[in-house]
């Protein structure tokens, strides 16, 4: 870690927390189909893996991917058009919050299905290895997918072919409605490693800096030919599932809600001298206003023409 | 072209080597592809591999001794966990053959090609390119019981973003082969098992058939059959019998069954004004339905007499010889329903 990466990270902190803000206000105004999931809790786990990674390296995503998206160098406000269905989204409108991407940058989808990264993730990998570049692949998953049977044909499948691919898990304690301690069998998802032949490692997803070690050391490992890595970051999503779940199965008493990486990044950097105060407030500050031109942006933006309906199916 | 006599497998083995000795981005992938994986003594003392199997039926038998292991990949008996893998890998730039061993284990392998491959390009607004051929076996008559022998093809056929082709015979197996790999799209290359043996003028050269062209095997006025990969066979012994009875029979062999060609097929019913359409699939929501669908709806004023579809039985595919050969749509079964539509031309 250092000034320039603790800058970037809390830079892209930031812009994800006040990114799901906006939606989650947005989304209440009814300006948004559909549904979306949201990031604002876990964004030490985005920023931590990408402040590692560029553009020729490949992130899988999931239900819950602004983050990851915003992180791995997504163009927020063509982001922020795709979410609201407009026609200079992403996807020119036809994917939404589920299904935000950008595989020039790397990122290769939120994806809709639960457990739909690993093998795309692996297959990635794959391209790297056999075109023998120097990158990596990272699949970003839940602790619900982990339960899916294709966490288990992933990971044995990568590590049989030493692919260069890191596993994390984001461990936010709920798949859906449902809590981890009750869906798994195991305790952590990290243990499960070791019937795979890989390290498993289990960090702290609210702290930045233990994410950013962890993801280090997996991708010199996967760079090396050592092949993939488990890393679990106990996490916490601050809203529901989706906008509008009542969270009931979130009880008051819970210590999680208390937990925030952002605050606690910043203390930490302005501490070890990354950040001076002033930095972390400029960043701050601009934030509310990247993200407010990005609303703006989204808001002005047509709908897409009834023409792209029929376009890009085939190639 | 230097034409010679080859095999349907051969072929299509001929057609992968081809592909892949044009093209270092074209990988193949799946369950034993080649087989024995960190066998020693399949190892020779010049460092090239020897396959255990070169695939279940011998198709890909040679590869990996040419291409090495890296661009021969076995993998575990995981469909979800490998056909995923091909998907991420045709995203980011190889040209994977993945293997579906029996288009029965297609519920291993749906949501890769379902909600991965087939809709990246489109929900990523045009952005994302998916050269993904999957190869897999369809088809009864070889004894392979009810989970490694129906036909599945349409069920593939119905999705946005996947093209289906059914080779009917070698020269279009090896050609189509050849074609599904240069496409930038997901292709399912769906083989008939029961006809592997069959023999057919093949060019020694590199060539490709056009995916989404039918192709017209027989001319003829009376009568359209068209017909899916083994059936077209079938459909030319109709043909011939019919023809003694002064019936002029036009055969038409689909080749592609999504996106399937709409032109070739209503051209020749404005032709005939008669339809009879083959399908080994099971009788409902399949292709030949969706064929007499819109052959309804298009040349509706040009027939003159109701479209009659040949499929299997609405049943699983049984296993007893006598029973499978009932399933199998067959020669009686097709002169049967055409006879309310051509008894006044008979001599």
């Amino acid at each position: 870690m250092n000034k320039e990466k603790a800058l970037w990270i809390y830079q892209k902190m930031n812009e994800i927390r006040h990114f799901e803000e906006e939606v989650r206000r947005i989304f209440a105004k009814g300006e948004i189909p559909g549904f979306v999931h949201l990031y604002a809790g876990e964004e030490a786990v985005a920023t931590g893996v990408m402040a590692l990674l560029d553009d020729g390296d490949y992130i899988t995503s999931t239900h819950r991917g602004h983050g990851h998206a915003i992180a791995k160098g997504c163009d927020i406000k063509r982001m922020m058009a795709e979410i609201m269905g407009k026609k200079d989204g992403l996807g020119g409108g036809k994917g939404g919050s589920m299904h935000v991407a950008d595989v020039e940058k790397g990122m290769l989808g939120a994806n809709g299905i639960v457990g739909g990264g690993f093998g795309l993730a692996s297959g990635a990998a794959l391209t790297i290895k056999t075109l023998k570049q120097e990158h990596v692949a990272v699949c970003f998953f839940g602790d619900g997918a982990a339960n899916e049977g294709v966490f288990h044909e992933g990971l044995n499948l990568a590590s049989i072919l030493d692919l260069p691919v890191v596993f994390v898990c984001e461990n936010n304690q709920f798949g859906e409605g449902t809590p981890h301690s009750y869906a798994s069998a195991s305790e952590t998802i990290s243990e499960r490693a070791v019937v795979y032949d890989m390290p498993g490692v289990r960090v702290d997803g609210m702290k930045v800096t233990e994410v950013y070690d962890a993801t280090r050391e997996a991708i010199e490992r996967a760079k090396k030919g050592e092949g993939p890595t488990l890393i679990e970051c106990d996490t916490y999503r601050h809203y529901g599932h989706f906008e509008g779940d009542e969270e009931k199965y979130k009880s008051d008493d819970d210590m999680n809600r208390d937990r925030d990486p952002i605050p606690e990044f910043r203390e930490k950097a302005i501490e070890k001298g990354w950040l001076t105060k002033k930095q972390a407030d400029e960043i701050e500050e601009q934030a509310v206003k990247t993200i407010k031109t990005a609303v703006e942006f989204a808001g002005s933006s047509p709908l897409p023409d009834l023409e792209s309906l029929h376009e890009d199916v085939f190639a | 072209m230097t034409m010679r006599k080859i095999s349907y497998m051969n072929a299509i083995t001929e057609a992968m080597d081809m592909a892949m000795d044009k093209d270092d981005k074209v990988i193949l992938i799946g369950t034993d592809v080649a087989g024995g994986a960190d066998v020693d003594h399949l190892v020779q003392d010049d460092g090239v591999h020897e396959d255990a199997f070169g695939g279940v039926f011998g198709l890909s038998k040679g590869l990996v001794g040419k291409y090495g292991r890296e661009r021969v990949i076995d993998t575990p008996i995981a469909e979800h966990g490998y056909f995923s893998t091909a998907v991420g890998a045709a995203a980011t730039g190889l040209r994977p053959i993945s293997e579906l061993m029996f288009n029965d284990f297609v519920g291993f392998v749906l949501d890769p090609i379902l909600n991965q491959g087939a809709k990246m390009r489109y929900m990523f607004g045009g952005k994302a390119k998916i050269p993904l051929t999957v190869r897999t076996v369809h088809g009864a008559g070889v004894g392979a019981a009810a989970q490694h022998s129906q036909t599945l093809y349409g069920m593939f056929g119905a999705i946005p973003g996947v093209k289906v082709v059914v080779p009917s015979n070698p020269y279009d197996a090896k050609g189509l082969m050849l074609a599904a790999v240069e496409e930038d799209n997901l292709v399912v290359f769906s083989e008939d098992k029961a006809i592997y043996g069959i023999k057919g003028e093949v060019p020694e050269e590199y060539y490709t058939v056009e995916i989404g062209k039918a192709r017209v095997a027989r001319e003829g006025h009376d009568l359209s059959i068209v017909a899916i990969g083994k059936m077209v066979q079938v459909a030319e012994e109709v043909a011939e019998q019919l023809e003694k009875e002064n019936v002029s029979v036009e055969v038409i062999d689909l080749r592609t069954v999504a996106p399937w060609d709409q032109e070739t097929v209503i051209e020749s019913v404005k032709k005939t004004g008669r339809l009879v359409v083959m399908d080994e699939a099971n009788p409902h929501n399949n292709t030949a339905t969706d064929i007499a669908s819109v052959v309804a709806d298009k040349a509706f004023d040009y027939l003159d007499g109701p479209i009659k579809t040949v499929c299997a039985p609405n049943t699983p595919v049984p296993f007893a010889r006598n029973l499978e050969q009932a399933y199998i749509p067959d020669a009686s079964k097709v002169l049967d329903v055409a006879d309310e539509l051509i008894f006044d031309l008979k001599k």
